[in-house]
Parts: structure tokens; sequence; C-alpha cells
């Protein structure tokens, strides 16, 4: 009588513990399908030439976001805007989504101003990188991290 | 199958000659990202809208490459030089290669 109970309560924390490893599988099956680090600066190699130096861009959000499927980012690159002087793109990417792309502008001296906002996803807290390439061929880049408490990207 | 994306444009409705000004977009869409499972656990695929472009008196101004990383409902702000009365012209492009345009009438003076 005594061992059947034993049993019994054994085999529903087995079916538990299988229940809950069945549950979290997709979790850890998102968790490496996360971009890294290393795959947002491979991106952005491809989309610029060159080493881009710190300064002159300023990344704009909330330090925590609520909800990571919209976060409101503004950048914003010092820059006359002239026609000899002026920004020509900014990219941004993210280094802990599924992929780092965010997005990629094209701005010109017509814009009168290098600022740009958008809504974005954060799968999680992580890294938000901008760069932005001048008419000169300089490369500026910038970066802000931000916590996000519960993450985008079709987790919930 | 096309949905209506409703785009919405915002623009100060005064606006002097020369001034910069914000232009604000707004469409209405899923931007379903790739990454996202239905109840039966099945990835839903991909359909974003992955480019906008503004022109003024037909000259290109702006252009944006979306990703999944943005938002539903992608809203995206970007500044202009006013310096003359005229049209801009926007058009998001659907993965599925449909175009939306909407038009925008600007007054300067």
């Amino acid at each position: 009588m005594r061992s059947a109970l034993l049993s019994d309560r054994r085999r529903v924390i087995l079916g538990a513990t299988a229940l809950s490893a069945a549950a979290l599988a997709p979790v850890l099956l998102s968790k490496a399908a996360l971009a890294t680090p290393q795959a947002a600066a491979e991106l952005l190699q491809k989309l610029v030439k060159g080493t881009p130096r710190q300064g002159r861009i300023r990344l704009q959000s909330p330090e925590i976001a609520d909800n990571g499927n919209s976060v409101p980012l503004t950048v914003t690159v010092e820059s006359p805007m002239t026609a000899s002087d002026h920004v020509t793109a900014i990219h941004v990417v993210a280094d802990g989504n599924p992929a780092p792309g965010v997005l990629s502008v094209k701005l010109g001296p017509e814009n009168g101003r290098a600022e740009i906002s958008v809504r974005i996803r954060l799968a999680a807290s992580e890294r938000v990188i901008a760069v932005a390439e001048m008419a000169d061929g300089s490369l500026w880049t910038a970066s802000r991290e931000i916590t996000v408490t519960v993450g985008g990207c079709g987790a919930g | 199958m096309t949905q209506d994306i409703k785009p919405r444009i915002r623009i100060p409705s005064q606006i002097k000659a020369g001034e910069v000004i914000e232009v604000k977009t707004l469409a209405t869409h899923d931007m379903e990202s790739g990454q996202r499972r239905d109840a039966a656990g099945k990835l839903v695929p991909r359909k974003i809208l992955n480019k906008l472009t503004c022109t003024y008196n037909g000259r290109p101004v702006f252009e944006a490459a979306l990703e999944p990383a943005i938002s539903a409902n992608p809203y995206v702000a970007f500044f202009l030089r006013a310096t003359e009365s005229g049209t801009l012209d926007f058009a998001w492009t659907d993965d599925d290669g449909t175009v939306h345009r909407a038009k925008q009438a600007i007054k300067v003076g």
C-alpha cells in the first residue's frame, strides 16, 4: 500500500520533469539561435568598409524596456548636413536578437538633420550598435545597452 | 492576399521655407519576424515591410531597409529640409512584392 503510493508519487514527479523538459526545449532552442556580438560585428563589416571611430552618435531609448516587442529608439548623428559634409547612411544592429540586423537608412543634405526614430524588437537585454557613414568616407559608431524585462521575437 | 497597411504620415501644418521638419510615418503591418511559432509549434514564415522610401517632388530624400527587428506596425521618423511646396511620395515594399504607396502634400511659406 505504502510502496504503491510512493511509486505513484514518483510517477507524478517523473511526469512533471518530462513536462518541464518539454516546455524548456523550445526556450533552449531559441537561445541557441540568438545572434552573438560576433555576428553583429560581422554584419557591420559587411555593411560598411573600414573600422568606425567612437563618437558623434547619440542613441536614445529607455534604459529599461518593459516590452521587448516595441522599444523606442532614436539615433542622432552630429553633422551640419550640408552638401559637402553630411551623413550618407546610418546602420543599426542588435547583438542579442536571432538576426543582428535592425535597419539601414540612406540620408543626404536634404534631410537637414541626421536623426531617425523607430520602434524595435529586442529578444533579450542586449547592446544596440549604430554606425554612421559620412560624405567624407569616415565612419562613426556608438552603442547602448538596453535591459529588456519581457523579450520580443515571439517569446511570449 | 494584400492587406491594407493604412499608411499614416504626419508633418507640421505650418512650415517656413528652409525649415527642418520631422516626418513621422506609421503603417499597419504584423511584421511577422519568421521567428514566432504558431499554436501548433510551427514557425510562422517571415513577412515584413522590408523597405520604405520617400521622394520630395520626385527627388529621393530618404530610404530605409527594414529587418525583422522592426516592431509590428512600423513607425519610422526622419527629418527633411522643407524648401518648396509640393508632394512627398512614400512607398513601403512588402516581402510578397506588394508596394504600398501614399502621398502627402507639403505646403511651405
